[in-house]
């Protein structure tokens, strides 16, 4: 056994628990966190777990300093994570640019709650901006992953992991309230995390045997930091044609192709089998990344489509990128709800008919 | 001829952007000479913070990572937290480390953080241009007090050793200055005994370096250190604050 759980056996848990369990799998090797809800139950699994699978846990005193602190390990070669939830990713973003400025890699989890401000603390999806255009200043992007299940949280998790430490960059779980409370039936395959030679790079003491290592983000000269930021673009480019993900749902055929992720996209996929069975050709566009944004696999997903209908738990931000990755070649049509309302099949199901599926 | 004074092999042969008079080349030199003489520059890592000596960086032989402004003592921990055998020092100066890091500053002592601080109190704002800094004597004129600072709305100077002091986790706290050789001697001891006092694993340690800042304050270098003589030293009293390292066992 190697954890609190046993692996390949199916455990009833909590979406938070289960990624944290998942996190250290995959040979995270510290946490840094902050109490906010609704993702309290990741640090608090953490702290019973973390010390006793040979890493570190510690309460910051607030999430600037976790992120702070997450890029301090990360920098010496360590996996490292933080997570919160949306008020909390706000005060991480300054952290978060420097992460990337320094090309660091590390793994940081949003389980959103309502926004702005104070917001509320049920379920939203409305950091998608946040998290796919601008988690703090500067030219930059994050990985993004979106689960859809308590499954995905663990699987996803790993992934981050050993994207994070590839690209040299900044990943993210960009999960909800909802998948972060909620227990779902889970297993942990066998996790073989990727081993990473960082010794390249990493801060952790040259021992007299080579030069010293830099970890920093400043250029003060323009044409360094422009060729700093391009080369990281040139990385970019990369990212966006390989590593995009999405499920496409009974697309083949769709005359509306309804687009959410994350567990709006649980709703809409009710919905759509509710549609079909009433004779509407609906079909379901889930991106598993959402940034690099599948867009290859939404031209696919919306081929027969003569409309396309997004829902999301915020008043509309995926929808931009739906918009540029069809080039507006269809119309795009929107239903949400936000501020911790979710959205019920029969709603969604009423839209379809509403936006024009049922011809 | 034997070579009596040469360059610390820990700090690099390059050239420092820091204005004629500036006491900090001084400090990155003792910083560096005490890793020379513990043999543990390779096994170093250090953290500079956002202001003038972000570019410490390029000077220090050891590994190196620069922080958001304020942020250095969290980097640290997070450095020393995954990498316990490593040593690690933060240089922050007194906006960094007095006004926006706070939190940070007063955090990590209280967790008895096992890293070292090496703080420059220069009463200003440097890089920036000359703005009040936490540390700015009453009184004293500068970009964004140009009738000198008003306690009455700008508030007082903050005396970080003496604040630090009352946390149970500060294991030593020493302010000294770089004003005069004996001054310097003494700065270099407080250095050593701070890596030290984190080798034996007894907790966390600031040292804290009254300096100057020749160009901002709009004094010759010479000047510069008689007004640290004259009116820091009475507001910012040198010794040491707090010592628990002669008690038993590790913290």
């Amino acid at each position: 056994m190697k954890g609190a759980v046993k692996a390949l056996e199916r455990n009833l848990m909590k979406g938070n628990e289960a990624l944290a369990e998942a996190a250290i799998r995959a040979g995270c090797k510290c946490f840094f966190g902050y109490p906010i809800t609704p993702q309290t139950e990741l640090a608090a699994y953490m702290a019973k777990r973390m010390n006793k699978a040979g890493g570190v846990f510690l309460q910051a005193e607030s999430e600037i300093a976790a992120i702070n602190m997450v890029l301090g390990a990360a920098s010496t070669g360590v996996r490292a994570m933080t997570s919160s939830s949306s008020p909390g990713l706000s005060l991480k973003s300054e952290g978060i640019s420097y992460i990337a400025g320094s090309d660091v890699p590390a793994v940081i989890i949003n389980v959103q709650r309502g926004g702005p401000g104070l917001g509320g603390i049920q379920p939203s999806q409305a950091d998608y901006w946040q998290a796919t255009k601008a988690l703090g200043h500067g030219d930059f992007h994050l990985l993004v992953f979106a689960p859809a299940s308590v499954q995905e949280m663990v699987d996803m998790v790993v992934r981050a992991f050993d994207k994070a430490d590839e690209y040299r960059m900044p990943a993210m779980i960009l999960a909800d309230g909802l998948l972060g409370q909620m227990m779902e039936p889970v297993s942990f395959p066998e996790i073989k995390a990727n081993s990473v030679d960082k010794s390249s790079w990493a801060a952790d003491g040259h021992k007299g045997k080579r030069a010293h290592h830099i970890i920093n983000s400043l250029y003060l000269k323009p044409d360094e930091l422009e060729k700093s930021v391009a080369d990281r673009f040139a990385r970019y480019d990369v990212i966006k044609s390989k590593e995009t993900d999405a499920e496409l749902y009974l697309t083949e055929d769709c005359d509306i192709l309804l687009c959410a992720f994350g567990a709006t996209a649980r709703v809409v996929k009710s919905a759509v089998n509710e549609a079909r069975a009433q004779g509407i050709k609906a079909g379901l566009f889930r991106p598993k990344t959402l940034w690099p944004f599948p867009v290859k696999e939404i031209n696919e997903a919306a081929k027969s489509a003569k409309k396309l209908l997004s829902v999301e738990m915020s008043m509309g931000q995926m929808i931009d990128d739906i918009k540029l990755a069809i080039n507006c070649s269809k119309p795009v049509e929107f239903y949400g709800r936000t501020g911790g309302v979710i959205p019920t099949p029969a709603e969604v199901l009423a839209e379809i008919k509403k936006v024009g599926g049922a011809e | 001829m034997s070579v009596v004074f040469e360059r610390p092999k820990s700090l690099l042969d390059v050239t420092f952007h820091y204005c004629p008079g500036c006491t900090h080349g001084i400090v990155h030199r003792l910083v560096a000479e005490v890793m020379d003489e513990m043999g543990i520059e390779g096994d170093t890592v250090g953290v500079c913070p956002v202001g003038c000596s972000v570019m410490a960086y390029d000077y220090f032989g050891c590994d190196m990572i620069e922080a958001p402004h304020g942020r250095a003592p969290a980097v640290a921990t997070g450095v020393k937290r995954t990498n316990p055998d490593k040593f690690v020092f933060t240089y922050q100066g007194d906006g960094d480390l007095a006004a926006i890091g706070t939190a940070e500053t007063v955090h990590v002592a209280t967790r008895g953080e096992n890293i070292v601080v090496i703080f420059i109190n220069n009463t200003i704002y440097g890089m920036t241009g000359g703005q009040m800094a936490p540390t700015t004597l009453p009184g004293q004129v500068t970009q964004t007090t140009p009738f000198g600072r008003d306690p009455q709305l700008a508030g007082y100077p903050v005396r970080v050793c003496e604040m630090l002091s009352t946390l149970t986790g500060t294991a030593y706290a020493h302010r000294v200055a770089v004003d005069s050789v004996p001054h310097i001697r003494d700065a270099k001891k407080a250095i050593r005994k701070a890596f030290e006092t984190q080798k034996a694993k007894k907790g966390f340690s600031i040292i804290e370096v009254l300096s100057t800042c020749p160009t901002n304050w709009g004094l010759t270098p010479t000047e510069a250190l008689k007004r640290l003589q004259d009116e820091m030293i009475p507001y910012y009293p040198l010794g040491v604050y707090k010592d628990t390292t002669s008690e038993e066992g590790e913290k």
